[in-house]
């Protein structure tokens, strides 16, 4: 068990930058997930935690032991390959064994480790098998059990379900938590798959373009997103660009100009918006999901009350997507089915609300703002 | 010191590979290019002057003979080859996949013995002319190969077959969505043909017409058992070398290399400009079966005689091999048959000594090919490195020569001491000949090596390293076995070549370490053809047994790694 420290860390391959100024701590014993698109350095990362790239600046400490420079086979990590790297001329026995024996661990203590581990990934039936005689599932937990039986420090996931259907991905994410929290072992999961990040993990650090955008719980990053980055690349999102108006205690009052007259949006004053307004950022937006704007029929008693024209509607099962044209902003909105959504249409009029505490102003770090 | 343990393995790996290739490529090509400037005690371009002005003109003449003859070898193996890959792969009818792995068998036939089995066949007293002659009764053979004509026809038998094999992988590339497409926009068959299929067989086309025309150019069996007189530009290097004009046919042998590099330079520019792979997945094979009876017999037909013709020249060489020294003589036909020259071989020390010095210097060389192929592939496929390309093109170098240049280049690099020889003179002992099979190989051992090395995803080699197994240990337990087989049928393809090699050994043998094809010609020489084809025959046995291992147990078609 370890914690993992990543100070000031850069790499830089030739005069590209895969990763700048990445300061990360990775807790003993938690689930950490790098998220981002491909090329955003989240596997640069991970491999420099393993020991096949070194940085090309800063620090990489497992606990307080500096590892920046120490070879791969030194680290005691675990990682389970994208493709499963399986070797592909032994067994589903000697892949197992294959690090124990590098132990030199004592044939009699082998077997059993590897036959347990085998059985923690449920194939111990399968030891004899040649690896391409199993499915993608189930290479994919004898990867599992070959990083686990070396009882490594830390456990490395590149992106370990990406080749999977999406059935088995679920049973998959299921298994790998189960073994997580078995071996209670510190593990970075690397996905550009939100909703693996979302449900899978304690942390996740949002990359993009070698920086880390944000680092927190599934929960914070998804509802106080750091910037428009995060916000729209986790789950759906609005973003509206504004000006800022006035500053108060509990609210900021902004304005969307967008269509002949200003629009006045009130947004609750969170705590991050208050220091955004400090620093001078000029782009701005304001963002909200579109499970959090209700609409309604009439008008009521209200902040944030605006006219628009329903332009599409589309049916999810789950939930019903509706695209409402608010002062030529399209917004989205999703509203849970109840089974009596028939009264919207394409055409109709209707007044959404944006309830001022599902609000929140970040600014806009991407050119193309909406 | 280097901070990086990666780096440090690197350069360490490099060493010898770098090493190895400047001492027995590098070097010895230099030195020829060296000997070329000297004319009279004095460096100059004299020699390359007299060679193209010279009165005689046999110099330029040699060249235009061979420029000629491998013209004409391309187009002769095109309209064999082109047609052949388009039917097998196109149509179905009884027997093709038969017919499809037959149209492969020249491959099995090294190319001495198969310029002897073509003597023999078709030649002045060829049992073919001469059959037809008996048969209706003529006056004279109705027909001979010698000169021109007989070094075509045994450049198209063997050369074929590398327009056969690149032209079917094409074609088996092809997306069939692409012709339909085309039939769907209103295209006739034709059309079809000449706007969509053949253009995009166009790159595999000249790719095997460049490669055909370079080993045309080097051919030297053919030319030198059945020219008559005929002068290429490889033979005319052997002749100087034989006149002791040591400094001619250093210059030959320069302007031979000249032109095959620039081929071989002109094939990676043309390959890497036109490339129509596809990423399209699931191609399956596309064939339209042969419905109307009489063409469906006809083709069966066609492919029999087909299969027939192609199989001819090793049952010629079985067939002679059974004939005793001494039975075949004033006769047209041999009349006596029997096992008499495999018993000598095997029990007459001095019939057995070429045989196994071939075998033994093969094997020298072979194991050689195989430690260096595997280091140097590693390097070039795992490893990032400064000078990368340099490596790759001195790789390649001995596969653009002509074997009679590689002999050349060694013996001027070697007939006096060098470091490289740990101050030894090698021409003249035993050495110099497996080192002379050694570089010969070096490209066909490392490519097919790269060709698995290629396939193999590097984060199998990082997995291994990531449960703590070292580099050498990774290596050893993980990579090795893994792209073995593929080594490992390269490998075996060149030992077969080694023992059959020809060119290099003709200019390089002695009388203690002579091989095979030099015993070969010395009983050609003395009309001991039943001799000769006993060789011929082991050779061909040989190379049937490591191509039926490499299919059955390493699951890999050999002649892919050609």
């Amino acid at each position: 068990m370890a914690s993992i420290k990543i100070e000031n860390v850069q790499k830089a391959f030739g005069k590209t930058i895969a990763i700048d100024h990445l300061n990360l701590e990775i807790k003993d014993g938690e689930f950490f997930t790098f998220l981002g698109p491909s090329g955003c350095g989240k596997t640069t990362t991970l491999r420099m935690i393993a020991g096949f790239y070194y940085p090309t600046k800063g620090v990489v400490r497992f606990g307080d032991k500096d590892m920046t420079r120490v070879p791969p086979e030194k680290r005691n990590t675990g990682m389970v390959f994208q493709n499963y790297a399986l070797f592909p001329h032994m067994t589903v026995f000697e892949n197992v064994a294959f690090g124990l024996r590098v132990r030199k661990v004592s044939s009699s203590d082998l077997k059993g480790k590897v036959l347990d581990a085998l059985r923690k990934v449920r194939l111990e039936k399968y030891s004899d098998r040649q690896v391409s005689q199993l499915s993608g599932g189930q290479q994919q937990r004898v990867a599992l059990a070959r990083a686990l039986v070396i009882e490594p420090e830390i456990l490395l996931l590149d992106e370990p379900l990406s080749n999977l259907d999406a059935k088995l991905r679920d049973e998959m994410r299921a298994e790998i938590l189960r073994l997580q929290r078995d071996y209670k072992i510190t593990t970075i999961y690397v996905t550009h798959d939100q909703a693996e990040a979302l449900s899978m993990s304690d942390r996740i650090a949002v990359f993009n373009f070698g920086v880390c955008h944000q680092v927190g719980t599934p929960a914070e990053i998804y509802n106080q997103p750091a910037n428009d980055f995060v916000a729209s690349f986790i789950g759906e999102i609005n973003l509206l660009s504004v000006q800022v108006k006035n500053v108060q205690q509990e609210n900021i009052v902004v304005t969307l100009e967008n269509g002949e007259e200003p629009v006045k949006l009130i947004v609750h004053n969170h705590t991050n918006e208050g220091e955004l307004i400090q620093q001078n950022e000029k782009n701005l937006a304001v963002s909200i999901r579109p499970e959090a704007i209700r609409i309604l029929d009439t008008v009521e008693k209200g902040t944030n009350i605006l006219k628009g024209k329903i332009e599409s509607v589309q049916f999810f099962g789950s939930v019903v997507n509706v695209m409402v044209d608010v002062h030529n902003v399209l917004l989205r909105v999703d509203v849970l089915n109840t089974h009596e959504f028939g009264y919207f249409y394409q055409g109709k009029e209707v007044y959404v609300q944006l309830p001022e505490k599902q609000l929140r102003l970040i600014p806009v770090i991407s050119g193309d703002a909406p | 010191m280097i901070k990086n343990r990666d780096t440090r393995l690197t350069i360490w790996l490099l060493i010898p590979v770098v090493l190895v290739l400047v001492a027995y490529v590098l070097y010895p090509s230099l030195r020829t290019f060296f000997e070329s400037l000297q004319k009279d005690g004095s460096i100059s371009f004299g020699n390359y002057q007299d060679f193209f002005v010279q009165e005689s003109k046999t110099n330029l003449e040699a060249l235009w003979n061979s420029v000629y003859i491998s013209i004409l070898s391309v187009l002769a193996s095109a309209l064999i080859g082109i047609p052949l890959a388009i039917i097998f792969n196109r149509y179905d009818f009884p027997g093709r996949s038969f017919f499809s792995t037959a149209a492969i068998l020249p491959i099995v036939l090294p190319s001495l013995v198969g310029v002897m089995a073509f003597m023999f066949l078709y030649g002045e007293s060829g049992l073919i002319p001469n059959a037809i002659k008996d048969l209706f009764g003529l006056d004279k053979v109705p027909f001979k190969i010698g000169g021109v004509s007989g070094i075509l026809i045994v450049h198209a038998y063997t050369m074929y077959v590398y327009f056969y094999m690149t032209v079917s992988a094409a074609i088996n590339k092809i997306d069939p969505s692409l012709e339909e497409a085309a039939f769907n926009l209103g295209a006739n068959k034709f059309k079809v043909f000449w706007k969509v299929t053949f253009p995009l067989l166009t790159p595999a086309i000249v790719a095997a017409s460049l490669l055909v025309f370079m080993i045309s150019m080097a051919s030297f069996s053919a030319p030198f058992l059945l020219a008559g007189g005929y002068r290429v530009l490889s033979l005319q290097i052997y002749f100087s070398k034989i006149n002791g004009d040591m400094e001619i046919a250093a210059t030959q042998s320069v302007i031979l290399s000249i032109v095959s590099i620039s081929f071989l330079l002109f094939m990676r520019w043309y390959q890497n400009r036109k490339d129509y792979r596809m990423a399209s997945k699931g191609i399956g094979a596309h064939r339209s079966e042969v419905k109307n009876p009489l063409m469906k017999w006809v083709m069966v037909v066609t492919g029999i005689i087909g299969v027939l013709i192609l199989l001819l020249p090793h049952f010629t060489i079985l067939l002679l091999s059974l004939v005793p020294d001494g039975t075949w003589t004033f006769q047209t036909y041999p009349t006596v048959f029997n096992v008499e020259n495999y018993r000598l071989l095997f029990e007459d020390p001095n019939i057995f000594k070429p045989l196994r010095n071939s075998l033994l210097m093969a094997v020298i060389a072979t194991l050689a090919n195989l430690v260096f192929g595997v280091i140097a592939s590693y390097v070039l496929v795992k490893r990032k490195f400064i000078g990368k390309s340099f490596i790759d093109i001195l790789v390649m170098i001995p596969w653009a020569l002509p074997a009679t240049v590689i002999g050349m280049n060694l013996i001027f690099a070697f007939n006096e001491p060098s470091v490289f020889s740990f101050g030894q003179i090698l021409v003249g002992t035993f050495w110099i000949l497996p080192l002379a099979y050694f570089v010969r190989h070096i490209p066909l051992v490392v490519r097919s090596t790269n060709a698995v090395l290629e396939q193999l995803d590097d984060s199998i080699e990082e997995a291994a390293r990531n449960l703590g197994a070292k580099w050498f240990y990774t290596f050893r337990k993980v990579i090795l076995p893994i792209i073995m087989p593929g080594v490992l049928s390269g490998t075996l393809l060149a030992f077969i070549e080694s023992v059959g090699e020809f060119p290099t050994s003709v200019l390089l043998y002695t009388i203690s370490n002579r091989p095979i094809s030099i015993e070969i010609m010395n009983q050609l020489r003395m009309f001991n053809m039943g001799q000769a084809a006993a060789y011929g025959m082991i050779q061909i046995t040989l190379i049937v047994i490591v191509l039926f291992i490499s299919n059955k147990f390493f699951g890999i078609k050999a002649e892919k790694a050609l």
